[in-house]
């Protein structure tokens, strides 16, 4: 029997959030997480939670696996049950809105910031702009980003400071431009991010690479977006 | 609230309601906000919009772009491909718009995979004739999705209501005035007053247990619309996805095949050739119209007849074919699959370099949807549908791959375009004139935030997508689709014995599920009725047993599924034909015959 163990908190009724176990039959088959948790909603249906696609792209899921960011639709068990059990909390630093279910907004609030849009200055021709696939490779590892908040929410600068530092999701947003050769506006993006918050609170602590479900690494676009502001000011 | 008392309702205002925040939602919202700033536009959706299951689409987005192709050719490809049902004047302006839209989407920023020389590349995919699929990696959806969300940031004038679950339209004076909405968060009923409403709520394979699709596509812009007395067309029409993975039903793109991936049976015998789309082409050249890159609702067929004839695998999951990528090599596939070697890796423990991937088909497209005009307006003034939940007219009885991305970009501005003429012209009405029917609405959904009835959710779920699969599946047979069409109104009925556990106010999930529950069921109903009424075989649509063939003399029509008391009600509606008489459809070497002068 699988130990599960779920953090529940409904401000309507609970004055305190608490920890609910569950027993779990896993009858031998290795589930994802998320399996485990649309199971026991069957059992108990007040158990809260966001998901959609259930395969890892639409970034509803993130949640905190055993002390560790992920997705629960693409987390198998084997990956992270040790000794028999399952604790799984909401993302942490984000207000609790219910059970695994965060606020978001200040980690919304910090990917628009960034201005996540192509800016062109030149007017659009008829045809497509021309982008090498060279230079098109330069977006690998940045445009895959899924939004889930597992980076932002691992990171001890975000959480300090997730009004004035970026956190690694925007900022590898803001690098995804700032690498596209279609776009001209890197003096006033990096312009935007120059100050002693938006990015230098990166301390290279590197959670952020180690809980991406996606593989990306935005520690090493935060060193891009450095050099570029370090170069650009002498 | 006390017990008794009429609920509370936040009102709102705005000059554009957008109900769902996917492709075709954030496509309008943009198209409304270039069309006339000064309108308030109100992006309203039950998730982030990111969240949206345009994001889960993979393969590509139809455009012509290539020299040796023709706008001529699209069409033919689409009508042809829609078994002659498709509308043609609206497939003749989806093809002539397809292309500007997909460079519009470049000039946003959209990440599409490129050829040496910097110009766009395209790909193969089934049933179109010469490449004309632009792509991002195998992530298309999520690119696109992504690059209009990003836009969409830069209107001051679109607003967002995330995560508000619209329960009902508003009417006034015969003409739709608005919506009404949980918000999760806290419950509270908000109901906003607008000129025009615009659903793209994507589509309905919830209904079926094996399916494609996201939790969150549960049909409930079908279901809103239905409600309202608005018609849906052509409901019997679900593509079945020829490579969904067993046991989950997650999609692995055509784009696997039109990039070279083989289907073989448990002979390891390359079957398609056996169903009048060979001969065989040679491993890793996939071939236009042959083979492999066939249509969707032929492919699904086929392996229905494989699996009967004991040929298809039996695997821990269910029954199986092999899609086999080996021979790409690992290279071809990191560049233009990655994503497929993951969810393979991490479903079904297969490296698609080194081992073949289990797939089987599985529910994945609504081709019909709420009627439209070609303008997107559905027959409720003010109220307009895009997308997969509407029914323009685009994809007849069988969608080509592709052709639904794109359909997004090229309606979606059609129908920001239309409600932003219609709001300009005047403001909306005054949200006090709909206060007594929102707290009508809002009585009964919060009775069902308590209701104390024996019957559980997903029990009732899980009959209806086993009755959907049976009786409105690959195949329809007629004892079957009878018990189907009972089955569901059995269903309506306990649907109204439920009882839920979850009192709360605050992102009660069981209650929105419960909603959901309930537009499933109708329009598994409109569903399971239209395929009944459709005395014939097309496209995605066959009965083998009764009646095998296309019927053009009684059936070259559109149907149209109205709500009633008891069931519902059918009509029919003709098709528009310009220029392409039905003919038969040829695929493989006999596609090769017709398409020589």
């Amino acid at each position: 029997m699988l130990q599960v163990s779920i953090y529940r908190y409904n401000p309507e009724t609970d004055q305190q959030p608490y920890m609910e176990d569950f027993e779990f039959d896993t009858q031998g088959r290795d589930l994802m997480v998320l399996d485990v948790l649309e199971q026991l909603k069957a059992r108990d249906s007040s158990v809260t939670y966001r998901r959609s696609c259930r395969e890892g792209v639409c970034g509803s899921d993130g949640v905190n696996i055993n002390g560790k960011n992920g997705l629960a639709c693409i987390t198998p068990l084997s990956a992270t049950v040790r000794k028999n059990k399952l604790v799984i909390r909401p993302l942490p630093g984000l207000p609790v809105v219910r059970d695994l279910v965060v606020d978001m907004s200040m980690f919304y609030a910090q990917y628009e910031k960034i201005q996540p849009f192509l800016q062109n200055n030149t007017p659009a021709p008829a045809i497509e702009r021309l982008q090498t696939p060279e230079d098109r490779a330069k977006l690998d590892g940045l445009y895959e980003c899924i939004l889930c908040a597992c980076c932002s929410s691992s990171c001890p600068s975000f959480w300090w400071n997730p009004d004035r530092f970026v956190g690694p999701a925007g900022l590898l947003q803001a690098y995804r431009f700032l690498a596209d050769s279609r776009d001209t506006a890197t003096d006033e993006r990096l312009s935007r991010l120059d100050d002693p918050f938006s990015v230098f609170r990166c301390h290279g602590i590197q959670n952020c690479v180690n809980v991406c479900p996606k593989g990306l690494n935005p520690t090493r676009a935060i060193g891009h977006i450095r050099t570029m502001l370090l170069t650009r000011a002498t | 609230m006390n017990a008794g008392d009429a609920p509370d309702i936040r009102a709102l205002q705005a000059d554009i309601v957008i109900v769902g925040g996917g492709g075709a939602g954030l496509r309008a919202a943009i198209a409304a906000a270039e069309a006339n700033p000064q309108l308030d536009i109100l992006l309203l959706s039950k998730v982030y919009p990111m969240r949206s299951h345009t994001v889960a689409a993979e393969g590509g987005c139809a455009g012509v772009i290539q020299l040796h192709d023709s706008l001529d050719a699209h069409f033919d490809d689409t009508v042809s491909g829609g078994d002659w049902l498709c509308d043609q004047d609206v497939v003749d302006y989806f093809v002539h718009h397809a292309t500007e839209e997909n460079l519009r989407l470049e000039h946003w920023g959209c990440p599409w995979s490129r050829k040496a020389d910097g110009s766009i590349n395209v790909r193969a995919f089934g049933g179109m004739k010469i490449e004309r699929t632009w792509f991002a990696a195998d992530k298309t959806g999520f690119h696109i999705l992504h690059t209009l969300f990003q836009t969409s940031l830069k209107y001051p004038s679109i607003r967002r209501c995330d995560e508000y679950f619209c329960t009902d339209l508003l009417l006034e004076d015969g003409a739709c005035a608005g919506v009404q909405a949980i918000d999760m968060r806290n419950g509270t009923h908000t109901l906003i007053a607008a000129s025009a409403v615009i659903l793209a709520t994507g589509g309905a394979a919830r209904v079926y247990r094996y399916n494609t699709n996201g939790g969150i596509v549960t049909g409930d812009g079908m279901a809103l619309a239905y409600r309202q007395g608005v018609a849906l067309r052509d409901m019997e029409f679900v593509q079945y996805h020829p490579t969904g993975l067993p046991g989950s039903g997650i999609l692995i793109t055509e784009a696997a095949r039109g990039e070279g991936g083989v289907l073989t049976n448990s002979d390891g015998y390359r079957y398609l050739q056996d169903y009048g789309l060979g001969p065989e082409t040679p491993l890793g050249e996939a071939c236009n119209k042959y083979m492999e890159l066939g249509p969707r609702d032929r492919l699904s067929q086929a392996f229905w007849h494989e699996a009967k004839a004991g040929r298809a695998l039996a695997t821990s999951r269910g029954e199986a074919v092999n899609l086999d990528l080996r021979h790409l090599g690992e290279a071809r596939i990191n560049e233009r699959l990655p994503f497929i070697r993951d969810l393979a890796r991490t479903y079904v423990n297969v490296d698609a370099v080194h081992e073949p991937i289990p797939v089987r088909p599985t529910a994945h497209y609504t081709m019909g949807g709420i009627q439209t005009d070609r303008h997107t307006a559905t027959a409720l003034p003010g109220l307009f549908a895009v997308g997969e939940c509407a029914s323009v007219g685009l994809h007849g009885a069988n969608r080509l791959g592709s052709n639904s991305l794109a359909e997004l970009s090229v309606f979606g501005r059609v129908a920001g375009e239309q409600a932003a003429a219609r709001a300009s012209q005047g403001p909306a009405v005054d949200p006090r004139r709909l206060l007594a029917r929102a707290q009508d609405n809002a009585a009964g959904w919060e009775s069902l935030r308590e209701a104390r009835g024996g019957e559980h959710l997903a029990t009732i779920r899980d009959e209806m997508a086993r009755a959907m699969e049976d009786g409105a599946g690959i195949f329809r047979l007629p004892g079957q689709m009878q018990q189907t069409c009972a089955k569901i109104a059995e269903l309506k009925g306990r649907y109204r014995e439920l009882g839920l556990v979850d009192r709360s106010r605050v992102f009660n999930t069981e209650w929105l599920n419960a909603i959901e529950l309930g537009n499933l069921l109708d329009v598994a109903e409109a569903m399971a009725h239209a395929a009944l009424a459709r005395k014939e075989s097309r496209g995605s649509h066959q009965r083998i047993e009764d009646f095998p063939e296309r019927d053009d003399a009684q059936f070259l029509r559109h149907s149209l599924v109205y709500r009633a008391a008891d069931t519902p009600r059918l009509d029919w509606q003709d098709v528009v034909i310009t220029r392409s008489q039905p003919a038969e459809r040829h695929y493989g070497a006999a596609g090769q015959q017709e398409s020589k002068p």
